[in-house]
């Protein structure tokens, strides 16, 4: 058993139109590795930052040790022994390790002191750094490094750790637990913020998870499953919408048993993929972000090539294939990323309308664009899906997430396609436009084009699909009928139990 | 206190204004250094920008002089401003240029003194395309390799200078006077002679190159799908490859194209104003064409008009050498101001600079 080192009591906070945190309270024990658990916009920063000193609560308080803790800015909570590393990184790339670690001190020893104390301290906790070292020559995993010997120097007795292996190698990973295990056995208490839930398991003593702002559990994390950990995240509140089920048409699209390595070294590989889209199908695919998603987009978009004969259109091989390529035969995608990657911010509407649709729509011919036809095209996107800009020739990045999310759908569709790839069509857009994202989406499929949405959002998922699938590290689940699935059927895929048979088919 | 912010979106006065201003810091801080060697600032300044065009005394000999330094300052910077867009660096256009000239000057010296309509157009095809051929190096090691472009292209210029000199002292020196380092003169030569098209004017094949290419390069960044996906891979990499742009060929093409206008450059100057492959025939073009490009804001229009000035500066700097004993390290010292008194105005373009009273916490 562990002493209560913090304890929380009724922490809420509010922004204007948003309920961060309600009402939370929990402890963490001396020595405790504590992981905070939640989807996007759980409230998990929230908390974080009002214990970190960066936020203060609306109502409730904490005590550290018995102790009232109510730190007004990170400088106090550092003098309590409460030390946190962020998910992005405050570092000098032009200084070394110890010019680093040095600015961020109240009271920094001399230069040389320090490099010695960091030398002693990283290999002690297995980190080897070498202080003199340029911090702009250093990987992801090694600045990481830099920010934990920042902290542990103050000798924390709780570090807080924001999503620290979303920018680490798995190897990486393996060197960062065995530090904070070391760290634990010494007495440090650990806030562990994650999504991913298999790390969760093989690291945490105790669970907390959030979901809307409020706590809805605390629980041994090594005691439940990772299907139960992500029923908790998700929510029984889930309730499916009725839908007839249409009548669908031959296989458009088949990817069959793909495995591509992702072109980012933090990516996630996609293993053994395999599924089939029909015309006039919706395909949802859900999954907690960072498990493949992006790299599964690529893959159908032509941005990452694949073997040619495992990704098939109407049974001819597209896998080798680029994003114009596919166009051409109908297979057309929107990123996730808006700004940057499915338009260039610092372009125009007309400019970023001719993008994608040069080629289908034949905007250029020979290599010579027609701007007029071009500028059309962008004011028809702009008409027919509503985007509110004052014209087609204002630069991308002025316009709102969901003003420019409309438009880069709108893009796709106008294209006419026979397939359609999207990633997140409706993150961060209101609820009317994400409505009219939707329902084109739906007419699309009504029109016979097979739709494919990625999407993290459960809800959007089961009022849009037909069929329903889950990415969880880089794996996809079979495909099953969206009619009839029960919240516990889908915790199950997003958990990542393949290979379990659901013996109830379809209960109730 | 003063505090930076960054602007919603690029100030497009500053982004005119920029240049003019540039200008006229590097004059003020150029007068001061000439004050510093004890010339008369104001004669020295007017020596350079002025007296070139206008001084009744030297403005025959300096104005067809103007074209001619012009001319090469131009056609490099246009190919490398292409790339400049895409974020493609090719720093080594000095010794494309230098290649270029080896590539068309050899052509020539093989054809030696055989007449023939054909020989000056196919020493254009060699100049271009030895120029072409050195910035493959540096394209294909990126592509293959993934090195850097800057690096790469930047040192293959002093082996360029090493070939030039060996080709100067051996393979092509003039076999007639075997006592002096050099080729035979081409300018004597009249199937190879890039000879001047209107008398007293300086304007040769060189100069139609410069403006073609210009035209050219017009053209394609505005109208054209590689223009278009060429700026596009410049400023967002990743929606260039959603629009299906493969980066390494925008590589390819974007130095191939650098390096075969450098070539041309080359080829033109050694078969015309520079007359010979000499040691010292590289007179830095390659490395003022990149203020040029900047100065010129990457377009091809204020290309013209920076290369003209710079082409100026070249003329004016000899003349102030001539008339004053400047040093000649002093216009470079010159056109290096330029560049970072443009780069350091630049970034007011994307920042306002706010005054704000001293207070902290």
């Amino acid at each position: 058993m562990h002493a209560t080192l913090l304890q929380l009591d009724g922490l809420s906070k509010s922004y204007p139109g948003v309920r961060a945190n309600d009402d939370v309270s929990f402890a963490i024990g001396e020595g405790q590795i504590h992981a905070l658990l939640g989807e996007n916009g759980a409230g998990k920063s929230t908390l974080v930052k009002m214990i970190y000193g960066l936020v203060r609560p609306d109502a409730g308080q904490m005590t550290l040790r018995g102790a009232p803790f109510a730190p007004a800015q990170p400088s106090e909570a550092r003098q309590s022994g409460v030390a946190m590393v962020f998910q992005h990184f405050s570092l000098f790339d032009a200084l070394d390790v110890a010019e680093n670690v040095a600015l961020g001190m109240e009271n920094p020893p001399p230069l040389r002191d320090l490099a010695a104390r960091i030398r002693t301290v990283s290999e002690e906790y297995g980190l080897p750094l070498d202080p003199s070292r340029l911090v702009g020559e250093l990987s992801a995993g090694e600045r990481q490094r830099v920010e934990i010997v920042r902290c542990l120097l103050q000798d924390p007795k709780l570090l807080i750790m924001d999503e620290p292996t979303s920018v680490l190698t798995p190897q990486e990973v393996d060197i960062l637990f065995r530090t904070l295990r070391k760290l634990s056995s010494e007495g440090t208490a650990i806030l562990y913020i994650s999504h991913k839930l298999e790390e969760i398991r093989a690291l945490c003593d105790e669970a907390t998870i959030l979901r809307g702002g409020r706590k809805i559990a605390t629980c041994d994390p090594r005691e439940k499953s990772a299907r139960e950990l992500a029923e908790l995240m998700v929510g029984q509140l889930l309730n499916p919408p009725e839908r007839p089920a249409r009548a669908m048409g031959d296989v458009l699209l088949e990817v069959e048993a793909l495995s591509l390595k992702s072109n980012n070294p933090f990516g996630t590989s996609l293993k053994d993929i395999s599924f089939q889209l029909r015309a006039g199908e919706v395909l949802g695919i859900a999954g907690v972000a960072g498990n493949g998603q992006d790299e599964l987009l690529l893959m159908l978009s032509g941005e990452l090539r694949a073997p040619s004969h495992q990704v098939r259109l109407r049974g001819q091989p597209v896998g080798h294939l680029g994003p114009n390529g596919r166009r051409g035969l109908g297979v057309v995608a929107a990123p996730e990323e808006r700004l940057g990657h499915a338009a260039a911010p610092d372009m125009s509407l007309t400019e970023n309308a001719l993008l994608s649709a040069s080629g289908r729509k034949r905007l250029e011919q020979g290599g010579f664009i027609d701007w007029g036809k071009t500028e059309t095209f962008a004011r028809e996107i702009i008409t027919r899906f509503d985007v509110r800009t004052p014209g087609p020739h204002v630069l991308a990045r002025a316009l709102s997430g969901g003003n420019l999310q409309k438009f880069v759908i709108g893009r796709e569709i106008e294209l006419d396609p026979d397939v359609i790839i999207v990633n997140q069509p409706t993150w961060g857009v209101d609820a009317s436009a994400a409505a009219t994202i939707r329902q084109a989406l739906l007419d699309l499929a009504g029109k016979g084009a097979g739709v494919l949405v990625i999407s993290q959002d459960l809800d959007e998922l089961l009022e849009v699909a037909d069929s329903f699938a889950a990415l969880n590290e880089g794996r996809l689940s079979k495909a099953r009928p969206a009619k009839g699935l029960t919240v516990e059927e889908i915790g199950l895929m997003m958990g990542g139990a393949h290979d379990m048979h659901v013996a109830h088919e379809v209960t109730s | 206190m003063i505090r930076l912010e960054k602007r919603k979106e690029p100030s497009k006065l500053w982004r005119i204004a920029n240049p003019f201003l540039a200008v006229a810091l590097t004059m003020l801080a150029g007068g001061i250094m000439f004050a510093m060697l004890g010339k008369d600032p104001f004669v020295a300044i007017r020596l350079i920008f002025f007296d070139p065009i206008f001084s009744e005394t030297f403005a025959s000999y300096s104005r067809p002089q103007l074209l001619i330094k012009s001319a090469p300052l131009i056609l490099i910077a246009v190919g490398l401003a292409i790339g400049f867009k895409a974020n493609v660096w090719n720093i080594g256009a000095e010794g494309q240029y230098i290649m270029g000239a080896l590539f068309g000057a050899g052509v020539a010296l093989a054809f030696f003194p055989a007449p023939g309509w054909y020989i000056f157009p196919l020493m254009v095809l060699a100049g271009a395309f030895g120029g072409f051929l050195w910035a493959m190096i540096p394209a294909i090691l990126k592509t293959r390799f993934n090195t850097n472009e800057i690096l790469v292209s930047l040192l293959l210029v002093y082996v360029a200078e090493r070939i030039l000199a060996a080709m100067a002292l051996g393979l092509m020196r003039n076999p007639d006077q075997p006592g002096f380092p050099g080729s035979r003169d081409l300018r004597r030569y009249e199937a190879a002679y890039n000879s001047e098209l209107i008398a007293n004017t300086g304007m040769h094949w060189g100069v139609v190159a410069a403006i073609i290419a210009v035209i050219f390069a017009y053209v394609m960044m505005t109208r054209h799908m590689l223009g278009f996906h060429i700026q596009l891979a410049g400023q967002a990499p990743r929606a260039a490859r959603f629009g299906g742009v493969s980066p390494a060929r925008l590589v390819i093409i974007c130095l191939g194209i650098s390096g075969a206008l450098a070539g041309l450059a080359g080829m033109f100057e050694v078969s015309g104003p520079g007359g010979q492959v000499r040691i010292e025939f590289a007179s830095g073009y390659g490395f003022t064409a990149i203020i040029v490009a900047f100065l010129g804001r990457l377009h091809p229009i204020g290309i013209v008009l920076a290369g003209l000035l710079l082409g100026l500066t070249y003329i004016g700097g000899e003349l102030s050498q001539m008339m004053l004993q400047l040093p000649g390290a002093a216009i470079q010292v010159f056109q290096g101001m330029l560049l970072f008194f443009l780069l350091a105005l630049d970034f007011q373009t994307n920042y306002r600079i706010r005054l704000t009273q001293g207070a902290h916490a």
